[in-house]
């Protein structure tokens, strides 16, 4: 049973990725006019606008650029910047481990904020912690991360002087960006947290594990979180799709060397086949992300596996 | 109503009605004035000027211009494509239906606002390409959920009965279909808008916006990143403008959600 699932779920992720692939592909032709000379200039001599026309292949017939494009992502070969004339995967991996650091670390916030907010509203429900961390969630939701962003840097940098306005040196500079991007997470997941654990707390076990006398610390971490991690685990998830989107903002915001700015830098330079990697790239990562977590998930949850 | 909730309603009815008056009210959001460069709020501008000396309380009425009607162009059109892609999925069923989730799964796939800040960036910066932009990444969750309520609705009885007495498929979406789905579709609409919002100024601060000199919030904040130091003001002031709205939005999404009792939707 699990197997036929696991199966499923893998064909859908690889048609949802050659979907992706095809999509991206055909970014470059929604460019009004000639892609080439957007990313030229007018003034380009016609020489170089053919030149660069074969390197990217648009002189080919769609179809075969489309195969050409598919085929070049099996091999890990994305052309090369029209900027730099790097090669692109070789960009892309410069790049990767500033934005996966973070991103872990936005991560290791949301959660460290969201855990225990969300279990204390949960076991006080209606209590002084219950609307802090309805009201912070709802702030937190709603305020966007370049707005976030520049009012931590007016605080915390400019008025108090305790970390650095931007770039990426040692872990000072990397506070105000990982609270930036990981302060609407914590949001989403201190209200998940608070829901799933008002769930639990009414179930059948809590109540025997009470009954067995054990403490309130042991019944809360060991029996309720413990089950209602699985679903928090789905929803980190889902949110690491936000996380990724909000890291291109953020990056930019904080001059932080990843994906992120390299995309937004990209796009000013017109340097449209980095555009799209970075595109490719990050949705890649979400689609594995969510196949991953959809698998753990139910190979985890022995009740899902019953229902299968 | 709640006496709690009128307070963000008012706020959304006051910008409402300064983003309508904006053109006739005596602001000039575009009056360049050398000598009042970055001055700091006082009496008379109660939010300051920016770098150009522009007032920045007028920019902020034309920015609330801008986001409202983005968001309100591109919850229109990403609703109504989506719901009637969304039913007619699920009407016709069979292959139809497989195509319309093979989309909603491939559009679902692309995290958050990612592809609309790709396709902004390829289309050229301009508020039209934006709003093309936002619409093509919006309408899926409309879809979505189009879909999956005509799916639970298409078999009862009343529409079986409407069937069968001869009533076109056309009438029966637009009667016997369509009021029963429209609750859960106006709550997702309203969490969109709020989202469309934030979108249009992540933009906008990203330079793939409204291009100067018409104001928008995100623009503003990115001009004002600037000049930090020294002028706060223009940061804070249109950044209280995005969580004002954004905010208040919110606070009512949540109010209908819960006041209409829908649990299928849990977005946040």
């Amino acid at each position: 049973m699990f197997l036929n699932y696991l199966i499923k779920r893998l064909l859908s992720a690889v048609f949802v990725l050659f979907g992706i692939s095809t999509l991206v592909f055909l970014l470059i032709h929604l460019v009004p006019g000639d892609p080439v000379e957007v990313m030229l200039g007018e003034t380009a001599r016609s020489a170089d606008t053919e030149a660069l026309r074969d390197e990217l292949g648009l002189n080919l017939p769609i179809l075969q650029q489309w195969w050409e494009y598919l085929k070049g992502i099996a091999h890990f070969d994305l052309g090369k910047s029209l900027h730099s004339q790097q090669a692109v995967t070789q960009l892309l991996l410069d790049r990767l481990p500033a934005t996966a650091i973070l991103s872990i670390a936005s991560l290791s916030i949301a959660i460290l904020i969201a855990l225990p907010l969300g279990i204390l509203a949960a076991v006080y429900k209606d209590s002084f912690w219950d609307r802090l961390a309805i009201v912070s969630a709802m702030f937190g939701v709603s305020i966007p991360n370049f707005v976030m962003g520049p009012l931590l840097i007016l605080i915390f940098s400019l008025w108090l002087g305790w970390v650095p306005v931007s770039g990426k040196e040692g872990v000072s500079s990397l506070i105000l960006p990982a609270f930036t991007l990981g302060s609407a997470l914590a949001a989403i997941l201190s209200r998940m947290v608070r829901a799933s654990m008002l769930e639990v707390l009414q179930e059948d076990y809590i109540r025997a594990a009470r009954a067995r006398g054990l403490s309130e610390f042991r019944v809360l971490c060991l029996h309720a979180l413990r089950n209602a991690a699985l679903l928090i685990i789905t929803i980190l998830g889902l949110q690491l799709g936000a996380l990724l989107t909000g890291a291109v903002i953020t990056e930019t915001i904080f001059s932080w060397p990843g994906i992120g700015q390299l995309m937004v830098d990209s796009i000013q330079k017109r340097d449209y086949p980095v555009v799209q990697a970075c595109v490719l790239l990050i949705s890649f990562i979400y689609v594995l992300v969510n196949l991953m977590t959809d698998v753990v998930y139910t190979a985890l949850d022995p009740r899902l596996k019953l229902e299968t | 109503m709640n006496k709690v909730y009128s307070i963000p309603l008012l706020i959304l009815i006051m910008w409402s009605i300064l983003a309508l008056l904006g053109p006739v009210l005596p602001i000039q959001p575009d009056q360049i004035s050398l000598d009042k460069i970055l001055l700091t709020p006082h009496r008379e501008q109660w939010f300051g000027h920016d770098d150009l000396g522009r007032s920045i309380s007028a920019r902020l009425i034309m920015g609330a211009r801008t986001s409202l009607s983005v968001a309100i162009v591109v919850v229109t059109i990403s609703l109504s494509i989506g719901t009637f892609v969304g039913m007619v999925g699920a009407w016709l069923g069979g292959f139809w239906d497989k195509l319309l989730v093979m989309m909603i799964d491939l559009f679902i796939a692309f995290p958050g606002i990612l592809l609309a800040i790709a396709l902004a960036g390829l289309l050229g910066p301009g508020v039209m390409n934006a709003v093309i932009a936002l619409s093509i990444v919006s309408w899926v969750g409309f879809a979505r959920l189009a879909r999956v309520q005509t799916l639970s609705i298409k078999n009862r009885d009343h529409v079986d009965a409407a069937y069968a007495l001869g009533t076109s498929s056309f009438i029966i979406a637009l009667k016997h279909i369509l009021p029963l789905i429209m609750a859960p579709l106006i709550i997702e609409a309203t969490f969109a808008f709020a989202g469309v919002i934030i979108a249009e100024a992540g933009l906008s601060f990203l330079g793939l916006g409204v291009q100067p000199p018409s104001a928008s919030w995100g623009s503003m904040i990115r001009d004002g990143t600037r000049y930090m130091l020294v002028a706060p003001h223009m940061v804070l002031a249109p950044g209280f403008a995005i969580l004002s709205m954004v905010l208040c939005i919110n606070i009512l999404g949540d109010y209908l959600r819960d006041k209409m009792d829908i649990k299928e939707i849990n977005k946040v």
